[in-house]
């Protein structure tokens, strides 16, 4: 068995400096000390370049929710919310947020702010819609729904019609942030931030390809979401982009040096669903044991698929981030390019496995993947292992179930690499 | 014909897991197609305007077992979505060419993708519906992608579908609508003379035969309603709030009913009675469907109109008709339903309306727990 260790590089001291003063910049105006505007927006496919050309902090109350959970002290406000009436089948991120507003939205890293607007950019996620309508019921914040129409017939590509009719509700959205800001709409600006975002989009893509490289110098799924927040939180900003050249010569030293993500990577595995935030650590080591690293993960794709050339195009501004929003981030992707995404990375990134982490909260990700358990186990024969537990909820983690499939399921890889090398 | 002969017959129809009239009709229409409609609305004239048949594939009711469908949705996930699966995976949608399924909820949505990659020779469509309706910028939108539904339809069917088409079938659907929406007030006026059970089959009868003859069946039921004597019974008045889309057993309904509940409203198969008023059947049809479902359509869980909040449009309902109570009726895993849910019980509660929340599955087959809770509920309000 690989001893429990992990890869703990500057990035990650890095990433938590850098939420640590988002969320003293939050908490300043929350207080009333910082007169900045915020708009609360969904992480998956967003529009922050254009609420930074109006010097708008995005607000994101996933993370705000997420962070409760990784400090490990979400559970009371997941029941307040359930005392409100939410039940106990709902996602429970929207539990989290709500019991935290009705709590004096006070969390381990500071106070959070109302919203200035609630920007419901649903990409892919029809539970935002609810989540969205309820904080403006009950803040009273004015509330944009941005619609962005799923991916469907042909089942793939970019419609036109699609760009056209976000490209018309982000003009409506550049009027209201100008009412809201008192700052006029300027696309020298947001070319500027664009730019910079390709930027930043460049150096990530580069990073997602190295862990082609065996071993993979860092854990595509553990420590790619460590660095999902620096891309959600800073596109668009030098600040970001210096974080993505920072984490981009580390990580190209590892594959110099020929440095692992483990002490000795005996499995390559593919990870498809979110994390399950409050037990992160304990699910790492679920793997770690196995000297089983993630070579890629769907869920760090939530936010864009860079990794598979898109980049925002400053002299198409509006267009190109409407076509970020539509077709270029997993969620609002449908199962089949979801499928062929995963197939991609199994072949491209010479995986063993695919592991399906189905969370009940989030029926985005989870409804279905029982079918992808068919198609991949059945039709593509590549072994899969499909486990339950949460991306939210503390009580939804069964340690010793999860352990005991997990070990089954590596030992018989381990077998099964045997038989064919003997 | 006595009222009580044609809900029989509807309501066997409807029971029926297989779909024997869609197969009936196809049989009947030598070479014409059918599409299988998931709720909750689907523009259905499209459809028809086609020559094809539209009937509502809506679970599989306390019919079938799953046995299949568990293997490929969790646990977590509504019945319907996976019943609708078994329905397929049993080979109980034989009858169907193609399916529909719209934007309204994730595991609803999801479930188009399956059907996708289980039924490479079925024409699975998926229609996204607006969820922003205040934009100037929608209502060509959505006309655009009921053209382009439109199109896709007119392939599978084989056939070009001119406008004249399409106004045919929206001024039949209005006349089929119009005639449910009279079902409904005379239930909300006179709930003696029509109990939600037998409403519920005559307008789910509509989900399965072509609009021509779910027109006839309704104008019968309704003389025939009117020709009925029955008295009113001491029952508070109660408006039945969240089941849009997985639909409860008849029996259930029943058992509310029975409990001691006059039912003036519910929500019922909604997409099939959506439209407040008649759709436009002149100009250019796609806006006119368009124009509809943005501003002639009723409120909804899978719609979120922020210019008017469901909460006020319920409130404004329980007024309106005089109601005493709600039910906030909600299948189990419902995403939509539950959430709502915290938002109308603030608002019932902050108005003094009573409300009693429950959960149902679809497969359900006991009902006496839920008859006592409603019964208790009853008394409470009876005897405060
Ligand atoms: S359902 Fe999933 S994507 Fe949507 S808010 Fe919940 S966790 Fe996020
Ligand atoms: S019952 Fe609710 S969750 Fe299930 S498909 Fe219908 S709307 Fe979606």
């Amino acid at each position: 068995m690989v001893e429990k260790q992990s890869y703990q590089g500057r990035i990650h001291l890095l990433q938590k400096e850098f939420i640590a003063q988002y969320f003293k910049q939050l908490d300043r105006v929350a207080r009333g000390e910082d007169e900045t505007k915020t708009a609360a927006i969904m992480i998956s496919g967003n529009v922050v370049e254009l609420l930074r050309a109006f010097d708008v902090i995005p607000l994101y109350p996933e993370i705000n929710a997420l962070q409760l959970a990784v400090k490990k002290v979400v559970l009371p406000y997941i029941l307040k919310a359930e005392e409100m009436g939410y039940s106990v089948d709902n996602c429970a991120y929207v539990k989290a947020d709500i019991g935290l507003l009705f709590s004096g939205n006070e969390t381990p890293l500071g106070k959070i702010p109302i919203p200035s607007l609630i920007l419901c950019n649903y990409v892919g996620c029809n539970v935002y819609l609810n989540w969205f309508e309820h904080l403006a019921e009950y803040t009273g914040a004015p509330i944009y729904n941005l619609d962005l129409p799923f991916v469907r017939d042909p089942w793939n590509g970019l419609r036109r019609d699609d760009v056209k009719y976000v490209v018309a509700q982000l003009k409506e959205l550049i009027a209201l942030l100008e009412k809201i800001t008192g700052k006029k709409y300027d696309e020298d600006r947001l070319k500027g931030i664009l730019a910079l975002a390709a930027e930043t989009e460049e150096h990530w893509s580069q990073i997602k390809h190295m862990t082609k490289h065996k071993p993979a110098p860092y854990d595509a799924f553990f420590d790619a979401v460590m660095m999902m927040a620096p891309l959600y939180c800073l596109r668009g900003t030098m600040e970001g982009l210096t974080f993505f050249q920072e984490a981009y010569k580390e990580m190209d030293e590892r594959v110099r040096l020929g440095i692992g993500a483990l002490p000795e990577e005996r499995f390559r595995f593919v990870i498809e669903g979110p994390t399950p935030w409050p037990h992160l650590r304990t699910f790492r080591d679920l793997f770690t044991k196995w000297g089983a690293v993630a070579v890629a993960s769907t869920y760090s794709t939530v936010g864009g698929m860079w990794e598979f050339g898109f980049r925002h195009d400053p002299a198409r501004p509006l267009e190109s981030i409407a076509e970020h929003m539509l077709i270029h981030n997993y969620t609002n992707r449908n199962l089949l390019q979801r499928r062929e995404q995963m197939q991609r990375y199994v072949q491209d990134w010479s995986a063993d496995a695919l592991i399906l982490h189905s969370v009940k909260s989030c029926r985005v990700f989870s409804a279905g993947q029982g079918d992808l358990r068919e198609l991949f186990a059945r039709e593509l024969d590549v072994p899969t292992l499909l486990i339950e537990s949460d991306i939210e909820d503390p009580r939804y983690f069964a340690e010793a179930q999860l352990r005991n499939r997990i070990d089954a399921f590596f030992e018989s890889l381990e077998h099964k690499k045997l038989v064919r090398t003997s | 014909m006595q009222i009580e002969e044609i809900v029989a017959r509807c309501r066997e129809m409807v029971e029926e897991p297989s779909f024997v009239v869609v197969e009936q009709w196809k049989t009947a229409h030598p070479g014409a197609k059918a599409v299988g409609c998931f709720p909750v609305y689907s523009p259905v004239e499209l459809i028809h305007a086609a020559g094809m048949l539209p009937a509502g594939v809506i679970g599989g009711s306390n019919q079938i077992e799953i046995a299949y469908a568990d293997s490929r949705f969790q646990s977590f996930v509504c019945s319907i979505v996976k019943s609708t699966m078994e329905l397929s995976l049993t080979g109980r949608l034989k009858a169907f060419d193609g399916m529909v399924f719209h934007s309204i909820c994730d595991p609803g949505r999801n479930l188009a993708a399956v059907f996708k990659r289980n039924y490479p020779d079925l024409a699975v469509e998926y229609i996204h519906l607006p969820q922003n309706m205040a934009s100037p910028a929608t209502l060509e939108y959505l006309a655009g992608e009921y053209a382009r539904v439109k199109s896709s339809y007119e392939r599978l069917a084989g056939r070009t579908v001119r406008d004249e088409d399409i106004h045919q079938s929206i001024s039949l659907y209005n006349r089929v609508r119009a005639l449910m929406r009279r079902l409904y007030s005379i239930r909300s006026e006179t709930p003696h003379l029509l109990s939600t059970a037998e409403c519920y089959a005559l307008v789910k009868a509509g989900t399965r035969l072509p609009p021509e003859e779910h027109e006839l069946i309704l104008q019968d039921a309704i003389a025939a309603i009117l020709r009925r004597s029955s008295r009113p019974k001491d029952r508070i008045k109660v408006i039945v709030q969240g089941a849009f889309c997985e639909q409860p057993p008849i029996e259930l309904i029943a058992a509310i009913e029975e409990a001691g509940c006059y039912i003036l409203d519910d929500d019922f198969l909604l997409g099939w009675r959506w439209f407040l008023e008649d759709v436009p059947d002149t100009g250019d049809p796609f806006v006119a469907l368009a124009q509809s479902y943005m501003n002639r359509s009723t409120y909804s869980s899978v719609k979120h109109d922020l210019r008017h909040s469901k909460t006020a449009h319920l409130i404004e309902k329980v007024r309106q008709l005089n109601a005493d109570a709600v039910i906030c009726l909600s299948a189990k895993f419902c995403e939509p339903a539950l959430f709502d849910y915290p938002l109308f019980r603030l608002a019932l509660e902050k108005a003094e309306i009573p409300h009693l929340a429950l959960e149902f599955e679809e497969k359900m087959w006991i009902f006496d727990a839920i008859q006592t809770e409603v019964e208790t509920f009853v008394e409470s309000m009876l005897f405060d």
